[in-house]
């Protein structure tokens, strides 16, 4: 696959676009990191570093399609154009957030954009995609289901009966699995006796690719390649997207289980410069609009966090609604 | 023997019963998610790799089925295996191993094998851990015969207990609340230093309240218990340590005494640890009773992100104090 070239559907606009969103996210988490202490959660997972596994997989999708995330949930929310003042409310534990407070960060979601929502039980996000891909089916919408998870994840037992069932009944979902070597501390090469973990997709009958996470445009690719085969009636697809998480695996973490010399050296591959470059040599983009994209980021980034802050607490006296669609009395200290 | 005691915090006091018990029992062995180089999400295990090595301190993939499952098992083959879930909220992904296989082995093989596992559970709120993160199952287990249910609330009943637990022959699971690792007190040195399944403990005396307390909760009880002697309302602070089995006999003679019960516990409301005691008192102790029983817990509802959310609905020592005063 040369993707040095651009995909020829994407237009320039289209191609910038993506870069915009790496990048916010980028941004986003990094702004998290700095202001860790005033959100005070432990519980925050940054994806620095990954930006280009959400971001190839979502352009492959319409806005229709759906996607369930991980704990590790921001940037699948931003790939699939979630609003950043709503993200960063939630994080910040507000009433303005997109899950008015009750959630926080390892449980956004974006039901108007079919983000299903991030989870904070690792491996429970293939299960639920299942249903929805299988909704899709019955009801002839034609729409396909993207499920993210990690290397860790994909150790839990949920995942080999999602697979299974998604491969026997040829569901539309496509599993995007984010090998980045790690869950929480914890090596993958220690956790499972294999390396390449798309092997295990031979088993379920069902394609299994392994793919540069680092390169946005070889997940849009693949994903590209699965989407199109599951709308076609031709099933699950597992893509192995190999990456590296930068950061510490919550903004918190002191991370000392992984050496400098690996951080840096994946670093060296960074997914933003490696698309930038190409952004720049198909002259996509020049060094203006890169200075005012990057401003632009930060700016909206800056703002968000204005939002969050002028965003009042979440009312007490509503900590009992929302429980149930049809309300029960629930008492109450 | 030793008398000698020293102040340590609650996760360390886990830790030295389980470095004691692994050092004088070549069948203890521990294993759960980033317990070792790692040391736990916690910080209970921290070291443990280093002292007993690879072998006996084991990193497991996420897959808390095979966690289980694999304790159960090495259980069943005579070892003496301690499990931690990283957090009880994970507890649903591996109830088959628990419930269905730990709980009803023995019984169900007449008698033929023992299960001697420890389950370790860090539980609770108190993180920003919101609805996934924060909750508390311990009554969910009582509800299973077969298993022991262990919940201290202090430095050292928690290394008394673990003792105990990791000597059973029978599966324990042993909850540890988050906020219960960082309280400190004075901890007994002596590596036979046990205490028994089945014996509440009293923390204050009193002749007006009997308010039965776990976990966390313990120290709020305390909190307000002090409080309330400033106004001469006497409490007595009642910490089972054990839900199952259950010291039935200290608090029905608390309650003889006083004529009046409060229960507080952080479970939600219904079917709870409190449920549970309020219906042995009423069926057991009805007649000591001049008030009705109030239990304070938490509402039932998914544990909220926000943390002005999070406070408005776990029991506090205010609450309590005001509740023990409406009783009166
Ligand atoms: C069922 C369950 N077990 C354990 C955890 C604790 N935990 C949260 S994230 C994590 C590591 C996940 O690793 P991976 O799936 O590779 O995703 P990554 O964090 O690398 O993105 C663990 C063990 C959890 N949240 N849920």
């Amino acid at each position: 696959m040369n993707s040095d070239e651009l995909p020829k559907e994407w237009s320039s606009e289209e191609s910038i676009n993506i870069y915009k969103k790496m990048l916010m996210i980028r941004e986003f988490e990094t702004r998290i990191t700095k202001d860790a202490g005033k959100i005070k959660s432990p519980l925050v997972h940054p994806y620095t570093g990954e930006e280009a596994i959400a971001v190839g997989a979502c352009a492959a999708i319409n806005e229709e399609d759906y996607i369930t995330s991980t704990h590790r949930g921001h940037g699948h929310f931003i790939a699939k154009d979630g609003d950043v003042n709503l993200l960063m409310a939630e994080i910040y534990g507000k009433e303005g957030g997109i899950c008015k407070g009750r959630g926080g960060s390892m449980h956004v979601a974006d039901f108007s954009k079919n983000m299903l929502g991030a989870n904070g039980i690792v491996g429970a996000g293939p299960p639920l995609a299942l249903g929805v891909a299988l909704a899709s089916k019955m009801r002839n919408e034609g729409k396909v289901v993207l499920t993210f998870f990690g290397d860790g994840a994909s150790n839990q037992g949920m995942l080999h009966e999602s697979m299974n069932l998604a491969a026997t009944w040829k569901l539309p979902v496509i599993f995007i699995l984010e090998n980045n070597k790690y869950g929480w501390s914890t090596p993958a090469q220690t956790a499972t006796a294999v390396e390449d973990l798309s092997l295990r997709a031979q088993g379920y009958g069902i394609k299994g690719v392994i793919v540069d996470g680092n390169d946005v445009i070889e997940v849009y690719k693949s994903t590209k390649e699965a989407v199109d085969l599951a709308r076609k009636g031709g099933g699950s697809t597992l893509i192995e997207c190999k990456t590296f998480r930068w950061q510490g695996q919550t903004t918190t973490d002191a991370d000392k289980y992984r050496s400098n010399e690996e951080k840096e050296e994946w670093k060296k591959r960074c997914p933003i410069e490696i698309y930038k470059k190409r952004l720049i040599r198909g002259e996509i983009i020049d060094q203006t609009m890169i200075k005012e994209i990057e401003e632009k980021t930060l700016e909206q980034v800056e703002l968000s966090v204005k939002f969050s802050k002028k965003s009042k607490k979440p009312d007490t006296g509503t900590v009992l609604d929302d429980i149930y669609k049809n309300p029960i009395d629930i008492g109450g200290n | 023997m030793t008398t000698e005691t020293i102040k340590m915090k609650g996760s360390d006091a886990i830790k030295l019963a389980i470095e004691e018990e692994m050092e004088r029992d070549e069948s203890v062995f521990i294993m759960g998610e980033d317990i070792g180089q790692y040391g736990g999400a916690f910080s209970v295990t921290a070291g443990l790799l280093e002292r007993f090595g690879p072998e006996r301190v084991r990193d497991t993939p996420i897959s808390e089925n095979a966690i289980l499952g694999c304790a159960v098992g090495a259980a069943m083959a005579g070892m003496r295996p301690i499990a931690e879930v990283m957090f009880a909220d994970f507890l649903c992904v591996c109830m088959e191993m628990i419930v269905n296989q730990a709980a009803k082995a023995r019984y169900m093989y007449g008698g033929q094998v023992n299960v001697p596992v420890t389950i370790r559970v860090p539980f609770g709120t108190g993180i920003m851990g919101a609805a996934q993160h924060s909750q508390s199952f311990e009554s969910w287990f009582m509800h299973v015969p077969g298993l022991k249910i262990v919940l201290p609330s202090d430095a050292s009943d928690f290394k008394g207990l673990m003792k105990t637990a990791i000597r059973d022959n029978d599966p324990v699971m042993f909850f540890e609340h988050k906020r219960t690792y960082y309280y400190t007190n004075e901890v007994p040195l002596d590596k036979e230093f046990m205490i028994p399944f089945g014996q509440a403990r009293k923390f204050t005396e009193g002749d007006d309240v009997t308010i039965v307390a776990t976990g966390a909760m313990v120290q709020e009880s305390i909190i307000a218990a002090n409080k309330l002697k400033e106004e001469n309302i006497q409490c007595e602070v009642i910490d089972p340590r054990t839900l199952v089995p259950l010291d039935k006999k200290t608090i029905l003679g608390s309650i003889e005494k006083t004529g009046k019960l409060v229960i507080v516990d952080e479970g939600c409301k219904t079917c709870s640890v409190s449920a549970e005691i309020a219906a042995l008192v009423a069926e057991e102790g009805f007649q000591y009773l001049k008030r009705n029983i109030v239990r304070i817990n938490t509402p039932d509802v998914p544990i909220p992100y926000a943390p002005n959310l999070e406070r408005e609905i776990i029991p506090s020592a205010k609450l309590i104090q005001n509740q023990v005063k409406n009783l009166i």
